[in-house]
This record gives structure tokens, sequence and C-alpha cells, in this order.
């Protein structure tokens, strides 16, 4: 039995590092520093170990070659998930660049609200570190915060000692939205978040409000979703009057029609509080699922974020046509690859329809047994890597754990296109 | 196997070889002595063209986050530029801020062989390390930038002796994997944190109390004790303010005689003067730079056309967010240790400003004397995509050309600009040495930008062509490590460059400040934070090669 500390986490998003794990065989359990999201993703046990297709094992060489046949004669192929490491995700890259395939990150729906904001308008956005030492000021819209990273405010808020403020447990915290569902945002000194309560369906007007009050145009009504405009009117004030301002929110959790314009309010919002003389950020939630990873990699490779395809043998990029579920809906799609190393209870969706290949972490049940399964290893647990953080920045450096002999996705992927080129010669 | 090229005029200033007919010799990567009594396996004629060692870039931003946002920034940009996959070469997009791969393949197609980040974050340097993994063809390497770091303005503030500031700066280089030491507009990228909006050259940090001038001062001098070659490269106060010109000169003075790179030295270049209170500084920041010995810089061209700004240096880039065309921008506060932002621009020939822009750089090019102290960039992308470089080659070795495009920019810039007066002319060695010997001695390069024995065998040749443009956009043949990768301008072979570093000694010690400073106040542990060697070569295709410190053994 081994006992591994600061073990970096691929599973939160935020980049928790300081894990202790115990490793014995192939067993692991997290015995310090855990959490609701990260201790049950790196506990779960090792089930399958053998490639199948058509629900039978065989060698890795024949689940290959039959990835191969379904994927060579496909018209269109598309690529889900994308739920993987650096290297797995350059593997993906290179397969989907031969194959003329479509590739689609799983959080991408969620995502293209951050994209479509970034390439019309941009923004001025924070890191991590820069929240824990400067942050006087924290407001999250939209979001339950704590529920979607139960470890945030703990290691990024009431961190005991800050380089730039006194006291930590003095930041504000305001809610514009959702209610938090926990106690995580109260302070150390029983300090309790500022909720300006309203459903997601309001949150546009509330916060065009918001930026109009930080604008210092006139507003007439009294209310606006349900909320007081006296109270966005102190949010403002407060938002201009504070040292180090921040502004989060979570693109997944914006679930309604054209929240990218909520995602761009959001952020002229913030260069408003900049251009009054106050610095202010944003700071966008995600990084789950390998999101920013796939992002990155799909990014420096083709100019693009993950949702994009080769099928004219060039990169082209559309948020919107290249949407999997859509093009399953439509029928433009007749091979399935799904790569997902992390969650082996995220499964292909839509499957049987038509001729699917996953590459999954060990353990995947399917109700509908894929032509060909590839278990893979989990990186940070089987194999090392790469995988990013959160705030886009800081990638961290995935240890293995233990010896499982699972294969990587790369080592899939990359024995696939090998074989693919073979064939196309 | 012994390969032979026959008959090349061969341009090496590296071992004083001025257009000289010679045959050069390479066998396992290397250029070696003619052999007595073995016969070439491979033979080129290339009788009568052009042969210089392969092109270095010591100034283009090709690896790092800031370069992937500007990717993501622009899809207009790349639509415009598709590249197609071929058998050997991957799919990409260009054009302002190209995919990697892209990146390497049109590096290679004009003649270069190596190519330095000079803009790598500690706390990001793993991204940068993994894109130029990304980047085939070429050699690379990056800068570490340090300067707004709240780690080393503590130091600063707390005034720590110069040899702890060397164990940190030490430490650094080689936990980012780092050839080089960067400080971008020293102190003001930390000063915006505070809501600073500018800081001159002698004006405080308003929390640290630690002014650019003191800290250009430390880090000039820890690179200098710790016996890294390339001088500390600077990027200055104040880029693109009308007036920059003095901060500059300050600088120069500032740093007391040790040796610095003051890069993109176009973009702090600028006067007061005129009608439009925007004028040339060329002159005087050329007599200084021809002055100061211990100084070089590159120049950061500009060209007209689109690009996209991709800068550390938040303070400014947050200044002139005005001029985002198309109007879209992006700036980011950075862990405690930096930043960036990122500014679409489209400098006009017929604007004003962009144009004198254009002419100041070229009058810094012709009037810098010593070639071996100046060096050719655009700052890609920031000035213009490195793509423009056989074009701005042209611009400095055929006056008249340069002459007919000076007619054609605004003719307020055209009074304003001594440029048409000057006569200078680039000859073929000076070019050789500005972007192959010049390059490879100022980043401390051992091996390379050379074709003497036992050099790498990076080489470039060029059929002879009096359109300098024509005759540098595409190669007959270039060869990496000897291997032959571009013929007639196409790459033919996939390869990887090796990741070029330094690893000055340091006392340990350090490590236990650093330790409770993460342990306190950054989000990752110490540990955690280090580059390690196998993150660059584990892929089987990267591979790491040391220079030695002034003074250490090869």
């Amino acid at each position: 039995m081994t006992k591994i500390t600061e073990v970096p986490s691929p599973f939160c998003g935020i980049g928790s590092d300081d894990l202790t794990i115990q490793v014995d065989g192939i067993n692991i359990k997290v015995v310090e520093n855990g959490c609701s999201v990260n201790t049950p993703a790196f506990e779960q046990s090792i089930t399958d170990t053998s490639p199948r297709v058509d629900g039978k094992e065989v060698t890795l060489k024949q689940a290959v070659n039959r990835a191969v046949k379904i994927l060579k004669q496909a018209n269109q192929p598309v690529y889900g998930g994308c739920a993987t490491d650096v290297n797995g995700m350059r593997a993906l890259m290179a397969l989907a660049d031969r194959n003329g395939a479509v590739v689609d990150n799983i959080n991408f729906t969620g995502a293209k609200r951050n994209f479509l904001t970034l390439q019309d308008s941009g923004w001025m956005n924070t890191t991590l570190a820069e929240i824990k030492n400067r942050c006087d000021l924290f407001v999250v819209v939209g979001c339950d915060l704590e529920a979607f990273s139960p470890r945030f405010y703990e290691r990024y808020l009431w961190n005991k000692e800050s380089m730039f403020l006194d006291d930590t447990s003095v930041r504000d915290v305001i809610y514009i939205g959702k209610v938090p569902s926990g106690k995580a945002s109260i302070s150390p000194n029983k300090n309790k978040a500022q909720v300006l309560e309203c459903v997601d369906a309001d949150l546009p007007e509330v916060v065009a409000v918001l930026r109009a009050l930080i604008k210092g145009n006139p507003i007439v009504a009294e209310q606006v979703g349900g909320i007081a405009v006296a109270d966005l009117q102190n949010i403002a004030d407060k938002l201009k009057a504070t040292v180090y301002g921040v502004v989060t929110w979570a693109a997944g959790a914006l679930d309604f029609p054209q929240a990218e314009l909520t995602v761009q309010t959001v952020c002229e919002l913030i260069k408003d509080v900049n251009a009054s003389g106050v610095r202010c950020s944003g700071f966008p939630l995600g990084g789950k699922e390998g999101d920013q990873t796939a992002n990155q990699v799909c990014g420096w490779q083709t100019g693009y974020p993950a949702r994009m395809r080769f099928s004219s043998d060039i990169p082209e990029y559309d948020p919107f046509l290249y949407d999997i579920n859509q093009m399953f809906d439509n029928g433009e799609a007749d091979a399935f690859l799904w790569v997902q190393a992390f969650n082996s209870k995220s499964v292909p969706p839509h499957g049987g329809q038509i001729p699917t290949i996953v590459v999954g972490r060990s353990g995947m049940k399917f109700e509908e047994e894929p032509e060909v399964f590839f278990p893979i290893g989990t990186p940070g647990i089987d194999h090392s890597g790469h995988a990013y953080r959160l705030d886009n920045v800081v990638a961290i450096r995935l240890k293995k754990l233990r010896d499982s002999g699972l294969p990587s996705t790369a080592d899939v992927l990359t024995a696939i296109e090998q074989a693919l080129v073979i064939e196309l010669c | 196997m012994l390969i032979k090229l026959t008959g090349g005029i061969v341009y090496d200033p590296a071992n004083k070889v001025n257009g000289k007919k010679k045959d050069i010799y390479i066998k396992d990567g290397r250029i070696v002595a003619k052999p007595k009594d073995v016969m070439p396996g491979q033979e080129y004629n290339i009788a009568g063209k052009v042969v210089m060692a392969g092109a270095i870039d010591l100034h283009t931003h090709i690896g790092g986050g800031k370069g992937n946002i500007a990717r993501m920034l622009m899809p207009e940009n790349h639509r415009i530029d598709p590249v197609a996959h071929t058998d050997i070469k991957r799919a990409g997009t260009g054009h302002a801020m190209p995919s990697t791969f892209t990146t390497g393949y049109r590096y290679a197609e004009m003649g270069y062989t190596a190519a330095f980040e000079p803009a790598v974050l500690p706390i990001n340097a793993r991204q940068a390390h993994m894109e130029m993994g990304d980047v085939p063809m070429l050699d690379k390497g990056g800068y570490v930038m340090l300067g707004s770091d709240d780690f080393f303005l503590r130091m600063m503030a707390a005034n720590k002796d110069q040899q702890a500031i060397n164990d940190y700066v030490a430490w650094t280089i080689k936990s980012a994997q780092g050839v080089g030491i960067k400080v971008v507009n020293a102190g003001g990228i930390n000063a915006f944190k505070f809501n600073q909006r500018q800081l001159d050259l002698d004006e405080n940090n308003k929390h640290y109390d630690v002014t650019p001038r003191e800290i250009l001062k430390s880090l000039a001098t820890a690179v200098k004790e710790l016996g890294i070659k390339h001088p500390l490269h600077v990027h200055g106060s104040n880029l693109g303010v009308p007036g920059n010109i003095q901060s500059s000169l300050d600088s120069i003075e500032g740093v007391e005689g040790l040796p610095m790179h003051l890069t993109h030295i176009q973009f702090h270049s600028y006067g007061k003067e005129g009608d439009f209170k925007f004028s040339s500084g060329a002159a005087q920041i050329s007599e200084s730079i021809n002055k100061n010995k211990n100084i070089s810089v590159d120049v950061g061209q500009i060209m007209f056309g689109q690009t996209v700004t991709a800068s550390g240096d938040n303070m400014r880039q947050y200044a002139n967010h005005g001029f985002a065309n198309p109007n879209k921008w992006v700036c980011m506060d950075i862990e405690c240790d930096a930043g960036c932002g990122l500014v679409p621009f489209k400098y006009r020939d017929q604007n004003f400003v962009n144009a004198l822009q254009w002419a100041i750089g070229l009058e810094i090019f012709l009037l810098v004397k010593d070639p071996w102290r100046i060096f050719l960039t655009t700052d890609h992308p920031n000035g213009a995509p490195f793509s423009s470089y056989p074009h701005l080659i042209r611009l400095l070795m055929d006056k008249s050309f340069r002459n007919d495009m000076l007619a054609t920019i605004h003719p307020e810039a055209q009074k304003m600009s001594t440029l048409g007066s000057i006569d200078r002319e680039y000859s073929m060695q000076e070019i050789a040495i500005l972007t192959r010997a010049g390059a490879a001695k100022i980043t401390g390069l051992v091996g390379r930008g050379a074709l003497g024995k036992g050099d790498w065998a990076d080489i470039t040749v060029y059929t002879e062509n009096e359109n300098r443009e024509k005759m540098f956009e595409k190669p007959d043949y270039v060869f990496k490590d000897g291997e032959m990768v571009v013929k007639d301008g196409e790459v033919v072979k996939t390869v990887w460059g090796t990741t070029h570093v330094v690893r000055p000694e340091y006392d340990k010690s350090i490590e236990k400040d650093l330790k409770k400073y993460f342990d306190k106040y950054m989000t990752m542990k110490l540990g955690n934070f280090t580059i390690s060697d196998d993150e660059i070569t584990e892929d089987g295709r990267g591979s790491i090669t040391v220079h030695p410190t002034v003074g250490e053994k090869v």
C-alpha cells in the first residue's frame, strides 16, 4: 500500500492538487482533501479491461480493425465527448484530420455562449490566484457555485492568508439569480452572501439593468425579475467602489435561448466598471470533463475551439452547424466515435442509431452496446498527462497513481489512426 | 550517409565566410570536413545558389496562452486562410496567428529552422511548451517572464540581496524550462492589478514602492551574474505612447552598461513632435544603440494589413483597446504572475500614425550600424505575421523598392520621415547576420546559425534573384539536422526540433521560501508547478538541449 500526496485532480475543474491518495493494488482511496466530486471519481473501480466488438471480448488489434472499418467507410464521421487529456486530444485531432471528422466537445453547447461572446466583443478576465489574493467583492451570476465546485470557497475565497487582504472573511459575496444550495458561501466570520433571487428566464433583463445602472443610465422601473432596482443599484455602486471585484458565471448553467447575450452583457458591464476607473474582472466557470483541454488543443492545432470539422480537408468552425446532437437529429452523421476518459456514466447519446465506437473509462455500462468498446485508463490515475483548469491558463501535470495496464486515450486513438493510414494507402 | 552540397555560394558570418563558393558535407546531422576517402551517398548540385544556415527568429509569439486566445478570438481571420492537409502535413489555418502545425510548415518553407517564444509566463510555461511541442520543423525555446510577479516584487520590496534574486531567477528559468529571461513593462502588469493605468520608468508601483528602473537593473544583473547568455529581454515601459523614446533612452542609461536586449524597439521609439504630436525617435534611439555596445535590439517592424496584437502588457493593451479592429479585445490578470492582452489591429498605409510606425521601423533598421546587435522581427503577430519577412528583407536590401513603397504611404508621414534620404542597402552577409549568426549568438545557441565543422546541419539554399522577396520566400532546399525537409519551398518531410534551455546553478534553499509562498498564496503546490523533462520528451518527438552558461564548459 502506498500513499501519494499532492495529487492533482482532473475532475473538479478548479485544479485541486492537494489530495492524498492511498493506492492498494488497483484500488484507490482518497484519504485527505476529497470532496463530493473528486472522491467518487478517483475511487471508482476498474471493471472492464478488454476491448469488445459487438459485445464480445476481443484483442486490441481486432477492435482497432473494426473501428477502422467503421470510420473508413463513413461519409460523415462525428467525434463526440472529446473528454480526455492533452495527449488524448492530440491523438483525437490527428485521427479526425485524417478521417474528415466533425469534432464536438461534450460541453460545447454551454461553452458556445462564452465563445460567441469572446469572438464578438471579448472580455476582461482573471484567474484563481488573483481571486484568492485580491478579490474583495465576488458576484455570482446565475449559478449555484458550490454545487458546481464544492471546494471553491474553501480554497479560493476563505483561504486563511492572502497577499492583499488583511482578512479574507470580509469579502463581500453576492448572488444574482440562483440561491446557493449549501453553506459554503458563508464566510468564516458567519457573514452570509447577499442573494438577489430570480428565475433564469429573467437573468437577461436583470443583468441588462445592472449594466445600465453601472453606466449611470436612468431606469424607470422599480423592479426587474422580482428584484428591486434599488438592490441592483447597490451592487452597481459596490462594483464601482471596491478594489478588485470579480463577477463569475457558468455558461453551462445559463440554459436558455440566446444566453450568449447575457454572457456578453456580463462581460461588457465588467468593461464598464474598468472604464469608470475601478478594476474588475470576469471569471467563467468550466473546466470539467476536459472541456478546457479540448478547446485549448483544438485551438492551437486548428485556430478554432472544439466544435469544428475536417470534412473538406481544412479546419472549419461553426458553433451551431457542427453540434453533433443536431447532426444526429438531421441524419447527417453515419459513424460515431465517443471519447470519454473521465466519466464512466457519460455514455454516448443517441446510442444504437449509427455505428458507434466508444473509447471510454473502464466501467461504462451501455443500454445499447456499441459496435466497438475500448475500456481505457483515466488521465491522472492510470497514466500521467495534462489537463486544463477552468481558468484556462494553468495546465496541471496529472500523475500516474497505479499500474492498471489500461491503455490511454492516446494509445487507442493513435493505434486507430495508424491502422487507418495503412488502409488509406 | 554522407551528403554533399556542391558549388553553393556560402554566406556564413559566424565563420567569416562572405559569399564564397564552397562545398558542404553533412554526416549524422552535422556539418563535417571534407572526408578523405568517403564518397557522398547523396549529392546536391547547387552551383551558384545562395547557402546560409537555417534562419532563427529570436522573438515570435508562437506558443502560449495569449496566442491561443488570439487564435480563438479571430475565427474570421482563419477563414480567409485555410490550409488543407496532405499526406505528410496536418490541416490548419493562418493568417495573423496561425495554428501550430501551419506555423512550423510556413517558417520552414521560408528557410527558418528555429523560433523563440519571447513571453512565457512561468505559470503558463507548460502550455507554451505543449503548443511548441505541436510546432513541427523548428527548434524552439522560451524566454520566461519575470518582473510583475508578486514573489519577485515582494523580494524587491523587502530589499533582498542580489544573490537571492539570482537564485529565484535561476529557479524560475529551470522550473519553466526557459532559455532566457524576459521583462514586460517592468512592474506595470502588476501595477495594473492595483489599478495604476500607466507606469513611467521612475514611477513607483503603488503597492510595492518599486520602480521599473529598479526592476530592470535587478533582473539584468541577475541574468549577467548567472551567466545566462541571452541578455535580459526587455519589452519597455510605455509601449506605443507618443514620446516614449525618453523611456527607452532612460532604460538604456538605467542598466548602467549591463547587457540588455530591447525588443520591438520600433514600438518604443516615438517622439511627440509635429502637427499630430507623433514623430520618429529612430535617429535618437539608433544613436544611443550605436554608442552603447551592451544594447541589442529587434525591431518589431509593422506591415500594413490585418493582424492581432498579443502581449503580456495588459496595462498598455487595455489603454489601446479603443483601437481594436475588429472591435473586440481581451485583457487578463494572471495568477499573481503576469497578465496578457489581445487587441486586433489593422495597420493602414493611409493612417498617419501607422504609416509613420512603418517608416520608423525601417529607419531604425538602417541607422543602427552593427548588424550583430539588431534583429529582424515583426514581433509576430503584433507588427505583422512572420510570413511578411521576405517582403521586409526586400525593403532592407533594395532602396529603390523601399522608396517606391514610401511614396505610397500617408503624405504627412512621408514628410516626417528621413527614410527617403537613407541610402543604405543591406548586403546578403548582413541579412545572414541578422537572421542567422547574430540571432544564434545572442540567444546563446551552440552549433546553430553557423556552417562550420561540427555545427548542426540546419541549412537553407536559395536561388539568387534580384527580387529579394521572391528569393527569400521560397528556398530551393532546407535541411534540418542534416535531413532535407523542404524542397522548392514545400515541406517534404515532417521533423521535430529540439527545445533549447539553460540551467544556471542556484542555491536550493530558495525553494524553502517558495514552498511557503506557494502553500499560502498560490493555487498549486510547488512540486506541481515545476515542469519535468519528461513532459517535453514523453511524446517521443520532443527533446531538450541544455546550453552552457557563460564560462561553463560545453
